[in-house]
């Protein structure tokens, strides 16, 4: 594509074997304040990258 | 849905049901923002490149990548989940040996009395978070006040029967503390660079910002007792490779907080973080949405420095500018948000429950103890299903995946429903979510 550079396909839509619960809680990780989820990473991705 | 915004000179479009990302040129954002507006506009660029700007378009569109269609509600709706608990904020002091004018603690004692978590009251709280945590392997425990350090005996202690209890339960147990670094010392330090997965490292940023609603209880400053403390524990924290932020908080005095991220930056620390405060509008350091126009400019001006940083060889990780494009969380995750009342709890000093720790000291919110061993959640059913999907201002929002539907505390203390986001913080938030994302995309440029 000329006009369009994709940057990320994004990965909401992929939901096999989703939903275990084993990562982090959002609001321990450094804010107590607020509730985003888009600076987590996915425990099933984070422990087989380890 | 889409989103369309500049970022420096990159046009950007994010498609909200799949997640994805693009850098497009003038004539494709045109093009999009005239379809998202349902508008007829004249294009001021030759036929051919209009017609391939058009085809590229389709091509996305036809692969999920533009104007997608939602997740089935019904296959990831929060409300599908089990009732278990794997996080804890544990309460080991409602004291503090500060008298922070912000604090949503009052000065460290949660509208009670001064106490200190007995060890007792401690292991009965780890008890029950194993005892809730069904088959989850992965908990959590935040050692907070109050000002944790003030009863640090327990804090050992507690670590110390953590790691017994999850021998024995085959469960993995993840502390972290949250300190105002006062008491911070060489012993302490080494304790916690050993057994804390992450610390938050509580300063607001220049000296004269921190000092003015950070205190000493003698009514002093604070800035000058706990930088050192920060700077000798961060470097041996880096050397051992253990994750920690400095967190400040910016109200209506440093709307031009990016200047203490600069500061803070220029002392060595390299995790920062910085929040809005929230608090009741009458108090003079309160932010309003009259604020916000000055406070999105104040984070292009932080995300500006990102890249000076990373240009110059010192990059600055900033907690709200970091996003993982490349999978981030599922989207069951992404839906349901905090887990305040459904999977995280928080225990005061004297074993009560709440939903989270800003909850702690409110009658209505108090769900049994820990002591007692009484616990009915009888709020589940109000946090589980408080999620993007139920949430009229998040179901039309193009950050929905990335935030999560915002705080629960925040909504039932400014808007009086779990179900209305904080606007001002939802604000903010979008605009954080823009440069995260826009300094994603430019790395990749």
């Amino acid at each position: 594509m000329k006009q369009i550079k994709t940057i990320s396909k994004g990965s909401v839509k992929d939901i096999r074997n989703k939903g275990c619960g084993e990562c982090q809680t959002s609001c321990q990780s450094a804010c107590k304040t607020s509730c985003t989820v888009a600076n987590q990473e996915c425990e099933n991705i984070t422990t087989k990258r380890r | 849905m889409i989103h369309l915004f500049t970022f420096k000179d990159l046009n950007i479009v994010t498609d909200t049901e799949s997640g994805a990302v693009h850098v497009v040129s003038g004539t494709v954002y045109d093009m999009l923002s005239a379809a998202e507006h349902k508008k007829d506009r004249p294009f001021c660029v030759d036929a051919s490149t209009q017609r391939e700007a058009k085809e590229e378009i389709e091509e996305l569109v036809r692969e999920g990548l533009l104007f997608s269609e939602p997740v089935p509600e019904e296959l990831v709706s929060p409300e599908l989940r089990e009732p278990v608990i794997k996080a804890m904020c544990l309460h080991i002091a409602h004291d503090c040996n500060m008298r922070c004018a912000y604090c949503f603690a009052g000065t460290g004692e949660y509208s009670g009395e001064r106490s200190l978590l007995p060890a007792e009251t401690g292991r009965n709280a780890i008890d029950f978070l194993l005892e809730h945590s069904g088959t989850r392997r992965n908990l959590e425990i935040d050692f907070f006040g109050g000002e944790p350090l003030m009863n640090f005996g327990v804090v050992r202690d507690l670590v110390r029967y953590g790691r017994e209890r999850e021998r024995e339960l085959g469960k993995h147990i993840r502390f972290t503390l949250t300190t105002n670094g006062l008491l911070l010392d060489d012993e302490n330090s080494a304790f916690i660079n050993e057994h804390m997965d992450n610390v938050i490292l509580s300063i607001d940023g220049r000296p004269e910002v921190n000092d003015r609603v950070r205190r000493t209880v003698a009514g002093g400053g604070t800035y000058e007792h706990i930088i050192g403390k920060l700077r000798r524990f961060v470097k041996a924290r880096e050397k051992a490779g253990k994750l920690y932020y400095v967190r400040g908080t910016y109200t209506a005095y440093n709307k031009d907080f990016a200047e203490d991220v600069a500061h803070l930056a220029s002392l060595g620390f390299g995790n920062v973080s910085v929040e809005p405060v929230v608090t009741s509008a009458e108090e003079d350091f309160a932010l309003t949405e009259a604020d916000i126009p000055e406070l999105c400019a104040e984070y292009d001006r932080l995300a500006d420095l990102m890249i000076e940083r990373e240009k110059s060889g010192a990059p600055l990780s900033f907690f709200h500018f970091n996003i993982d494009l490349s999978q981030g969380p599922c989207v069951f995750k992404r839906a349901a948000g905090c887990g305040a009342g459904t999977e995280y709890v928080a225990v005061a000093a004297n074993g009560d429950l709440y939903p989270c720790h800003q909850f702690v000291g409110e009658p209505a919110y108090l769900l049994g103890n820990v002591n007692a061993g009484n616990f009915e959640n009888r709020l589940f059913d109000t946090f589980n299903t408080a999620h993007i999907f139920s949430k009229p201002a998040c179901r039309d929002c193009w950050a929905k995946y990335w935030c999560s539907g915002g705080c629960h505390a925040n909504a039932v203390h400014m808007n009086g429903d779990i179900l209305r986001p904080h606007e001002l913080v939802c604000a903010l938030e979008r605009k954080r979510l823009e440069c995260a994302i826009g300094l994603a995309a430019l790395a990749q440029m």
